[in-house]
């Protein structure tokens, strides 16, 4: 459960976010919205990445300014470059790693590793150099690193931007598999389907908020 | 791109499964051997044993010469340089010491994982907890630095080829620029992704 009340963020001269105020509760929730308009900035604070100018952003009932650290926990994120989120040379070894702080016994660690790339086919490829798999692999493994920890709550900023259509397919497939709340940002209007609520931004502030059908023709009147 | 990147090449054989302290410890004290080798035949004897050590590793020619490649030009400099200024089992005793090191201490990083090495490196800096050092943190920098090698080679390739398309090819500093500064957002959104990952608490 995410609250954001009258949420601004400033970046230097410019306003970011302005007046945000929503209850997101809803198992699938989408945002989108035109380059520029808030919306990787908004997932941001989802997990205290990034934190409100003004207003308050709290997950759980806990505020991200004061506990970011234990949402992080919770709220697990997706980035668009998987490069950009793979820390370890190997696979599995990328996987281990968010293992890391839990303190698990080697032989737990190995289970749910194996476990994990199993479910996204890439058990395979357990021992291979990460920077050897494709782009749509990359952000398998990186879900899985995510995954792999159980959040609550996954957060995605633009997870099919940088993939070919058939593994944006396999993103959007591992997607609808998933049991928690999903947050996504998002260009590719395909994967909002069957969301239950769609966000739209525009210059920092929601202008529109409902189901993918009425936000989507929202955000398309919004883009002629 | 296996040289410098370090990339485990998966195997079970005995190099492979040797504790890595152990094969660490072997590491030094073979390197200080070879510095106090003094004859170009116990050189060459060392060379057929660091050879023998890859052949029972079973990594494979290629994932050998990747580990000697990034240094060959630096190699023959070096060999060159010691002709120029002493004599020709010098230059062959300093050049294959170099050589051979380099050989050894890939073939260390070819049959480890990087999370075993991160552990030993953990267990062995644990001591300097006490003035304040986080030898996780101190890990954890091998390990980014391991991962970033094939990471900063593709950014270069992408630079070179976007000169190639402006035909500026040859200018240092439209290579230099842009790389820097890509370097530079792949460090900041590394960092955001470990405190995603809940690393900076």
């Amino acid at each position: 459960m995410i609250e954001l009340v009258d949420v601004g963020v400033r970046l230097g001269q410019r306003e970011v976010l302005r007046g945000v105020t929503a209850s997101l509760s809803e198992r699938r929730i989408g945002v989108i919205g035109a380059n520029g308009s808030g919306k990787s900035t908004l997932a941001r604070l989802f997990n205290g990445l990034a934190l409100p100018t003004s207003g308050s952003v709290t997950v759980f009932g806990d505020d991200t300014r004061r506990h970011a650290a234990r949402i992080r926990r919770r709220v697990g994120f997706l980035f668009t470059d998987p490069d950009a989120q793979i820390v370890m040379p190997t696979v599995a070894e990328d996987v281990a790693f968010s293992l890391r702080r839990r303190k698990l016994p080697g032989e737990e660690v190995r289970r749910r590793v194996e476990a994990m790339l199993g479910r996204y086919g890439l058990d395979g490829h357990a021992d291979h150099p990460a920077h050897q798999l494709s782009g749509g692999q990359k952000q398998l493994l990186a879900l899985c690193s995510v995954l792999v920890l159980e959040p609550e709550i996954l957060v995605m900023d633009e997870p099919t931007t940088l993939l070919d259509l058939r593994h944006s397919r396999l993103v959007a497939e591992a997607l609808r598999t998933l049991p928690m709340q999903v947050v996504a940002v998002t260009h590719d209007l395909p994967l909002l389907e069957g969301f239950d609520r769609v966000l739209v931004l525009d210059e920092g502030r929601i202008v529109a908020d409902g189901t993918p059908d009425a936000a989507v023709g929202h955000y398309r009147k919004l883009m002629t | 791109m296996n040289g410098l990147t370090g990339a485990y090449v998966p195997g079970g054989s005995l190099v492979h499964r040797l504790p890595v302290g152990a094969k660490l410890a072997a590491l030094a004290l073979a390197c200080t051997v070879l510095v106090l080798l003094r004859s170009p035949w116990a050189m060459a004897a060392a060379g057929g044993v660091v050879a023998l050590l890859f052949a029972a590793s079973r990594v494979g020619v290629a994932a050998a010469w990747a580990q000697i490649r990034p240094v060959r030009w630096f190699a023959v400099a070096l060999f060159g340089m010691q002709l120029l200024f002493a004599d020709l089992p010098s230059a062959v005793l300093i050049t294959s010491r170099v050589v051979l090191a380099v050989a050894l201490a890939g073939l260390v990083t070819l049959t480890t994982r990087t999370s075993a090495m991160m552990a030993a490196l953990e267990r062995g800096l644990s001591p300097l907890r006490s003035v304040g050092l986080d030898p996780f943190r101190l890990s954890l920098l091998l390990s980014l630095t391991i991962r970033s090698v094939p990471v900063v080679a593709d950014l270069a390739a992408r630079v070179r080829e976007a000169q190639r398309a402006r035909g500026v090819e040859w200018s240092v500093r439209a290579f230099a620029v842009p790389l820097v500064v890509s370097a530079l957002r792949h460090a900041d959104a590394l960092g955001e992704a470990l405190s995603a990952r809940g690393l900076d608490d």
